[in-house]
């Protein structure tokens, strides 16, 4: 077995499983974000769950960083692995004529990804873990905030411009990934289900609608918030 | 015709052997008919290097008709050049213009060094075929009528399409990541898809893709490219269905 995922396609495989679990975490992402726009008060008692839950706090939120860290280390493996099996590059290669920008610059597309993580985590992931683990105040409340923190803070964080350009910027990255990813992922699993007319569909509409969803969300708070 | 041939500079990688450093060096052609194919072109420079006591270009080449799959040229960026469904050898002149300059190049991967120029070695191909890229059949004279055993026309089509692959090693030259997927997906699917082949099925596709990843080619992206410029359009499924086999011989045999 760990034959098999040494292998290259053993790895093509792990990589896609990784991304299948990752596609479902970002939906599931998506579908909480959206709350703060239509329901402030769900949005809070939803985040409040995701915030305190153990199963979620202990059993899904380390699988998920797992998953990410997986995701990122090997997919850089796979790059460097593969420019040692290209060895001397071309004078003149013209890819634009047989395969699309976004499949030849996954790795491009990740890294701007992976430098948005670090940006989401600095902004929201420290501070929480700060909060629940180091101060272990695990009320959801906050001085001066009535109800739940969550929206609050939220709104908050999109005041700034800079902030908001990165994150949108981020998730039009973020969509180029996924307009490969999601139909390759299947393709690697051995299924040629990706390569048929349903999934493309489907994989299209995930790619746009999700980053352009969270690209709104952003926006929505930055120009509805008022101090 | 004479007077009225395309007038044309070649950007062409010398290299002397594996051992030395190789570079593009420009050559000019004149007078080239439409109608020449490639490799033509290509003896035409040849003879005229020689008239003038210089290196002649050294490039595989042998059936000239499309099915040898010797011809590796990397033409203007493109594995057989800006031409579809082909090999170098059936690429036209017609393909440029007069006065265009065009840039010839060997097949790039670790795993196909270049041994003189253009010319590379694709022995890696073979190796990974002496892996598993056959049947074994007792041929003693007591070998069952291939036809005696039903074969689904579906099934049959396919495997006759992944068999058209003629090794030439396009889809690897074309992959940004040297990937010889497509190559060795069309060989275990070829025997995958028939009754005779199923039986070695499970050690053939662990020993081939072992051999491949032995060779140093890459990991597939699933980029296309390689379907896209694989002169015998072997398609992508190929690669589905030795992923497929690998899973399945590893987690279900």
């Amino acid at each position: 077995m760990s034959g098999f995922f040494n292998s290259s396609i053993g790895r093509k495989i792990a990589m896609a499983l990784s991304a299948f679990f990752l596609m479902f975490f970002l939906l599931q992402h998506f579908a909480i974000n959206i709350l703060s726009v239509f329901n402030p008060d769900l949005f809070n008692e939803v985040s409040h769950f995701m915030g305190t839950n153990p199963m979620v706090q202990f059993a899904l939120q380390p699988v998920l960083i797992f998953g990410v860290v997986f995701h990122f280390v090997m997919g850089f493996i796979l790059e460097l692995r593969n420019k040692k099996a290209v060895g001397v590059k071309y004078y003149k290669n013209n890819g634009a004529a047989n395969s699309s920008w976004m499949s030849r610059n996954m790795i491009y597309s990740g890294v701007v990804i992976l430098a948005f993580i670090v940006l989401h985590f600095i902004d929201f992931w420290f501070p929480e873990i700060n909060t629940k683990f180091i101060k272990g105040d695990w009320s959801g409340m906050h001085e001066g905030i009535e109800g739940y923190r969550y929206f609050h803070e939220l709104q908050v964080k999109f005041v700034s411009p800079i902030r908001v350009a990165a994150y949108v910027l981020a998730f039009v990255f973020l969509g180029l990934h996924l307009l490969h990813g999601f139909t390759s992922a299947f393709q690697s699993m051995g299924s040629t289900a990706g390569r048929k007319k349903t999934l493309q569909a489907i994989g299209k509409t995930y790619s746009v609608v999700v980053p352009l969803g969270f690209i709104l969300i952003a926006l929505y708070h930055h120009f509805t918030y008022h101090h | 015709m004479s007077g009225k041939g395309m007038n044309l500079t070649l950007k062409i990688w010398r290299q002397n052997s594996s051992e030395k450093k190789g570079r593009m060096v420009d050559y000019k052609v004149s007078d080239i008919s439409e109608h020449m194919s490639f490799l033509e072109m290509m003896d035409v420079l040849n003879e005229q290097l020689i008239a003038t006591g210089e290196e002649p270009v050294a490039f595989d080449h042998d059936c000239r008709e499309g099915i040898c799959g010797m011809c590796s040229m990397y033409i203007n960026g493109e594995a057989h050049g800006p031409d579809r469904g082909i090999t170098t050898c059936q690429l036209h002149m017609r393909m440029f213009n007069d006065g265009d300059t065009i840039t010839i190049e060997p097949w790039r991967a670790s795993a196909f060094p270049v041994i003189k120029d253009l010319v590379v070695d694709r022995t890696s191909f073979e190796r990974i075929q002496q892996a598993g890229g056959f049947i074994a059949v007792n041929t003693s004279g007591n070998t069952q009528d291939a036809n005696a055993i039903p074969i689904s026309k579906h099934a049959a089509d396919e495997a006759m399409d992944a068999a058209t692959c003629i090794g030439c090693g396009a889809c690897v030259a074309t992959c940004k990541n040297s990937s010889a997927m497509l190559f060795v997906g069309a060989k275990i699917s070829q025997y995958a898809l028939l009754p005779q082949g199923q039986v070695e099925a499970p050690d053939r596709v662990k020993n081939m893709v072992a051999q491949m990843d032995l060779e140093g080619f890459g990991n597939c992206t699933n980029t296309g490219a390689c379907e896209i410029e694989c002169p015998k359009g072997i398609s992508l499924d190929n690669i589905a269905r030795m992923n497929r086999e690998l899973i399945k011989s590893n987690f279900i045999k």
